[in-house]
C-alpha cells in the first residue's frame, strides 16, 4: 500500500512537472513580459536594464528552475491587471470557489447516488420514466441557460432567492465563508444547484447502468438463493461492487466542478477563481492565466491519487496486484 | 413407502417473450426422496436449470411458472410471495451455482459472506456465527480454515470456490441441495473431488441433493436416481444404471452413444489392429511438425526495478523443455489440466507467442526464426478457438469471416473466385453455401464451429490446432463436429494438434498423445499405449479422476 502511494505521488510529481513546463512557456513566450511590464514611454535601455533584471536573458533551464522554484514557494509572479500578488489573488478567491464546487458536488453525488440505485431498482416503475427523461434535461441543456433560467424563476419572478453575489461573509482569518450567514447560505443555493445539475445525472445514469449490471451477475443471484434479504444485497451486495467505476468518474467530474466552475461564476458573479480567470483571459493576464493552469492540474493530480486510494480499500483485488 | 423430501408435480415454466410464448418446462413431474441424489441430464435448452430456479423461487422476467404444486416435506412451496420465498432459500433449500468464479461477491471475504449467510438463517451471534462458518469450511476441506475465513475469494482457486460456495450453501442445515452443473467450469482432477466432497457432505446430513449437469459421467458417478430432460419434458426417468446399461427411449440411446467414453478404445487403432497392422506406423516418415526443447517463460516480477536488477524476480515456466514430433496425416493429442501449458504450446505453434527457446520446425522450417517462416506459418498453420461464440466478428457476415484469411493472404484475386471458394467450403463443412450473407448470431453453437473450421480451412492449411474445440458444445453435437474433422483430414490429409481436457475425447480423435503437466510433458506415444498403460503416476491420476458412464455397474 505505501510502495503504491510513493509510486503514484512520482508519477503525479512528474505530471506536475510537465504542466508546469507547459505554463512556464506560455508565461515566458506568449506576449513579450517585458512589453506588458513597463510603461509606453519607457526607453529601449530601461526594457534591457529590465530584461536583465528579471533574468530574462538566462539560458531556458536556468529560468525554467527558477519558475519551478518560485511555483514550489506558492510565487506566480504579479497580475498585469490587478498588480497585486496572484498567489494572494488566488487564495483570495478561492474559499469562495470551493466552498460551491463542496455544496453542489454534496448535492449531485447524494441525489445522483439515490436516484441511480432507485432507478436501478424499480425500472419498471413510472417514477423511473420521469426520472429517466427529467435527466435528460440535466445532460443536456448547456448550463448557462440553466442558471439564467433558474434566475428568472426564483430571483426575478418568485423574489426568494439573491440573483447574484456571495451575500455576507465571514473572515475567519485565513478563510472568508458565506457558510455562516444567513444571506450566504441562501446565495449559495442557486449556483449549486446549477452546478450540480450536470454532475447529478451523470452520477444518476452511470450508477444505474453499473447497478443493473451487477444485479445480472451470479453472486447477486447466489446470494438471493442463499436467502438474503432484499437490503443486504441491493446495499450490501450489489451497491459496492458499481462502486468502482463510479468512483472514477465522480472523481474526474469533481476535479472539472472545482477546475470549470466558470461559467456557473459568470452567470452568478460569483467571486470565485473561475470569474478571475474569465476576467483575466480578458486582458491576457499571462501570469494569472498560468497559475490557474498550475492550480488546475494540481486539484486533478490529487483527485485522481484520492480514486487510486479509494480502488484500495473498495476493491480487495487490486490490492494484491498493487501493492506488492 | 416414505414420504418424499422434494415433491414437484405438473411444473410448467412459460417466457412471455416478444415473438410469443415459449415453455421451458412443460409440465414435469418428479420426487426426491430424503437423503437421495437425483441427476437430472439434458443438452442445454432442456430446461434442466430452469426447473432448478422455479423450485427456488428464482425465475426472473419474462419467464413465468405458471402451472405448479412444488412440496417439500409434504408443506406447499410454490407460489409464495418474495418474503416467504427468502425464508426457504438458504434455510431449507441450498444451491450451489456452476462457475465459482462468479459466484462469490469479490469485493468481501467468504468469512464474511458465510457469516452473513448464517446469521440470516440461525440465531448465532457473530463469533458462533464465525465458528461456525470455521467448521463448514474445514469439513468442505479447505486447508487451515482458520486463515483463510479472512481471504477474499479471487486468492482461492476455482476447486476451492466451489467449495467454499458448497459450505455456503449448507449454511443453514437446508434439506435439499440444488446443485447446477457444480463442476462444469472445473479440471477433472478437481471435480471429482468437488463430487466427492458434495456427495459425502449430504449424505452425512441426509441431504437431499438435485444434481443438474449435462455431463452423463457426473451424474453416473453420483446419482442414485437420474431423470433425462429434453426440451422441457421428463424423457425417461429411473435408476443410474437401469438408464445408462438399458435406455429405453431413443432420446436416452441417442444421447448416450454420442457420450464417448475413456474405456473404449481409439477406432482407427482397433481398425488397424484388427488387420494386424498396429505397428505398421510408418516410422520412418519425416514428421511434419517438431517441436524441439520448447520453452515459455512468464516475468511476473513485481516492478521494472527488480526485473532490471533480479532481485525479487519471479518467473513462470509455463512451458518446460517440451519436445514432440507430429506425423502428416495423424492427430497429436495435448492433454492435461488447466494451467498446464497446452494453450501456451498452441499459441508459440501457430505464432501468437514468441518462445523464449527452442524451435516449432514445420516441415523443416523454423515457422520463428527462419526467412520468409512467418508468411508460411500463417498460411500452412490455422486455428480453430474454444468458444464459437466468441472467435466470430459478430459485425461480419460468415461469408467475410471466412473470406478473410483468403484475402489477407492474397491467395485469390478476384471476389467472385473468393464468393466460390467461400461456397465450397461452406459444402465442405455440411452448411449450405446461401448463409455467407447472414451473421454469426444466426447460428447454433455447433454451427458456429463448423463455420469456425471453414475459415481454418480456407487458406489450404497442412496443419490445424484446435485449441478445445468441442468443450464449449452439447455432447451430440461434439460427436458431430468430431466426425466432421475427421471426414476433413481423410479429405485433405490435415494434420491436427487437439487440445483438450476431455480424454476421451482425445482418445477417440488421437494417434499419438502428449500429457503436460506444469509445462512439463510428462508422457508422450501412441494413443492406445499411454491409455491402456499409462507410466506417469499424473497420467493414471487423470484417468483415474474421470467421471465415466461405464464405472456404472
Amino acid at each position: 500500500m505505501l510502495a503504491f502511494i510513493i509510486r503514484r505521488l512520482g508519477q503525479s510529481a512528474l505530471v506536475m512537472l510537465a504542466v508546469a513546463l507547459i505554463s512556464f512557456l506560455m508565461f515566458r513566450y506568449v506576449g513579450d513580459p517585458v512589453a506588458s511590464l513597463v510603461s509606453q514611454e519607457a526607453t529601449m535601455a530601461d526594457q534591457a536594464l529590465l530584461r536583465e533584471r528579471l533574468g530574462l536573458n538566462d539560458p531556458f533551464y536556468v529560468q525554467f528552475f527558477r519558475f519551478i522554484g518560485n511555483a514550489l514557494q506558492g510565487q506566480f509572479g504579479i497580475s498585469y491587471r490587478l498588480q497585486q500578488p496572484v498567489a494572494e489573488l488566488i487564495m483570495s478567491r478561492l474559499p469562495a470557489t470551493i466552498e460551491l464546487a463542496f455544496v453542489s458536488a454534496t448535492l449531485a453525488l447524494t441525489v445522483g447516488l439515490v436516484l441511480g440505485v432507485f432507478t436501478a431498482l424499480r425500472p419498471k416503475n413510472w417514477s423511473t420514466g420521469v426520472i429517466m427523461t427529467a435527466s435528460l434535461v440535466g445532460v443536456s441543456l448547456p448550463t448557462f441557460l440553466i442558471g439564467i433560467g433558474l434566475i428568472y424563476v426564483f430571483a426575478v419572478e418568485l423574489k426568494w432567492l439573491p440573483s447574484f453575489g456571495r451575500g455576507q461573509v465571514v473572515d475567519l482569518g485565513w478563510w472568508r465563508t458565506g457558510f455562516l450567514t444567513e444571506s450566504g447560505l441562501r446565495s449559495i443555493i442557486l449556483p449549486a444547484i446549477t452546478l450540480s445539475l450536470f454532475q447529478m445525472t451523470l452520477i444518476m445514469r452511470l450508477v444505474r447502468a453499473e447497478m443493473l449490471e451487477v444485479l445480472r451477475q451470479d453472486y447477486i443471484k447466489f446470494a438471493r438463493a442463499r436467502g438474503l434479504s432484499k437490503r443486504a444485497i441491493n446495499f450490501g451486495h450489489a451497491l459496492k461492487n458499481t462502486l468502482v467505476p463510479v468512483i472514477t468518474i465522480t472523481g474526474l467530474q469533481l476535479g472539472s466542478v472545482i477546475a470549470f466552475a466558470i461559467i456557473t461564476e459568470t452567470v452568478f458573479q460569483w467571486p470565485g477563481v473561475g470569474s478571475l480567470f474569465v476576467n483575466s483571459v480578458a486582458v491576457v493576464d499571462v501570469p494569472v492565466m498560468a497559475a490557474y493552469l498550475m492550480f488546475v492540474a494540481f486539484i486533478f493530480v490529487v483527485i485522481n491519487l484520492i480514486v487510486d486510494i479509494l480502488y484500495f480499500i473498495v476493491d480487495p483485488r487490486l490490492r494484491v496486484a498493487g501493492g506488492r | 413407502m416414505a414420504e418424499p423430501l422434494l415433491s414437484v408435480r405438473d411444473l410448467k415454466v412459460v417466457f412471455h417473450l416478444r415473438r410469443g410464448d415459449f415453455t421451458a418446462v412443460n409440465g414435469i413431474s418428479f420426487d426426491i426422496m430424503p437423503g437421495e441424489v437425483l441427476g437430472v441430464v439434458g443438452e442445454s435448452g432442456a430446461g434442466k436449470s430452469i426447473t432448478g430456479t422455479a423450485i427456488m423461487g428464482l425465475v426472473d422476467r419474462p419467464g413465468e411458472v405458471t402451472v405448479s404444486n412444488i412440496s417439500l416435506k409434504g408443506e406447499r412451496i410454490d407460489g409464495l410471495d418474495e418474503e416467504g420465498y427468502r425464508k426457504i432459500r438458504g434455510k431449507r433449500i441450498g444451491m450451489v451455482m456452476q462457475d465459482p468464479l462468479t459466484s462469490l461477491n469479490p469485493l468481501y471475504t467468504v468469512g464474511e459472506q458465510l457469516v452473513e449467510t448464517i446469521q440470516r438463517h440461525l440465531p448465532l451471534n457473530q463469533a458462533q456465527a464465525r465458528e461456525r462458518a470455521i467448521k463448514l469450511l474445514a469439513e468442505a476441506g479447505i486447508p487451515k480454515p482458520e486463515e483463510r475465513i479472512d481471504a477474499y475469494p479471487h486468492q482461492f482457486s476455482g476447486g476451492m470456490r466451489q467449495r467454499v460456495v458448497i459450505s455456503l450453501a449448507l449454511a443453514a442445515e437446508p434439506d435439499l441441495v440444488i446443485a447446477d452443473e457444480p463442476t462444469s467450469a472445473l479440471d477433472v482432477s478437481v471435480q471429482a473431488q468437488i463430487i466427492k466432497v458434495l456427495k459425502e457432505l449430504c449424505a452425512s446430513r441426509g441431504v437431499g441433493v438435485m444434481l443438474i449437469t449435462h455431463d452423463m459421467g457426473v451424474i453416473a458417478e453420483a446419482a442414485d436416481r437420474m431423470i433425462v430432460m429434453n426440451k422441457g419434458e421428463i424423457v425417461e426417468t429411473g435408476s443410474v444404471g437401469d438408464i445408462i446399461n438399458r435406455p429405453k427411449e431413443p432420446y436416452t440411446i441417442k444421447l448416450i452413444e454420442a457420450i464417448p467414453s475413456i474405456k473404449s478404445q481409439n477406432p482407427r487403432y482397433a481398425a488397424a489392429a484388427a488387420k494386424g497392422q498396429v505397428a505398421a506406423a510408418n516410422e520412418d516418415d519425416a514428421p511434419l511438425v517438431t517441436v524441439e526443447n520448447l520453452f515459455c517463460e512468464f516475468d511476473l516480477s513485481p516492478s521494472v526495478l527488480s526485473r532490471l536488477f533480479g532481485g525479487n524476480r519471479k518467473i513462470i515456466k509455463a512451458v518446460n523443455d517440451v519436445s514432440f514430433t507430429i506425423r502428416r496425416g495423424s492427430t497429436y493429442g495435448l492433454v492435461g489440466e488447466s494451467g498446464s501449458g497446452k494453450s501456451t504450446c498452441a499459441r508459440m505453434m501457430v505464432g501468437l507467442q514468441p518462445p523464449t527457446a527452442g524451435s516449432v520446425k514445420l516441415e523443416g522450417v523454423d515457422i520463428w526464426n527462419d526467412r520468409g517462416a512467418a508468411t508460411k506459418r500463417r498460411r500452412s498453420i490455422q486455428m480453430i478457438f474454444q468458444d464459437p461464440y466468441a472467435s466470430l466478428n459478430p459485425r461480419w457476415r460468415v461469408g467475410d469471416i471466412i473470406a478473410e484469411p483468403i484475402r489477407a493472404l492474397k491467395l485469390s484475386s478476384s471476389n467472385a473466385e473468393v464468393a466460390d471458394r467461400v461456397a465450397d467450403l461452406l459444402t465442405k463443412v455440411r452448411l449450405d453455401p446461401g448463409v455467407m450473407h447472414k451473421y454469426p448470431h444466426e447460428f447454433s453453437g455447433g454451427q458456429r464451429q463448423r463455420i469456425a473450421i471453414a475459415r481454418a480451412l480456407s487458406s489450404q492449411p497442412e496443419f490445424i490446432i484446435c485449441d478445445e474445440p468441442t468443450s464449449a458444445l452439447d455432447v451430440s453435437v461434439q460427436a458431430q463436429v468430431l466426425e466432421l474433422m475427421t471426414a476433413l483430414q481423410e479429405e485433405f490429409g490435415l494434420t491436427y494438434l487437439l487440445i483438450s481436457h476431455n480424454l476421451a475425447v482425445v482418445r477417440q480423435m488421437a494417434d499419438a498423445v502428449g500429457v503436460l503437466h506444469n509445462g512439463v510433458l510428462v508422457e508422450s506415444g501412441p494413443v492406445e499405449e499411454i491409455f491402456g498403460n499409462p507410466q506417469a503416476d499424473y497420467t493414471r491420476m487423470l484417468l483415474d479422476a474421470v467421471p465415466d458412464i461405464s464405472k456404472v455397474a
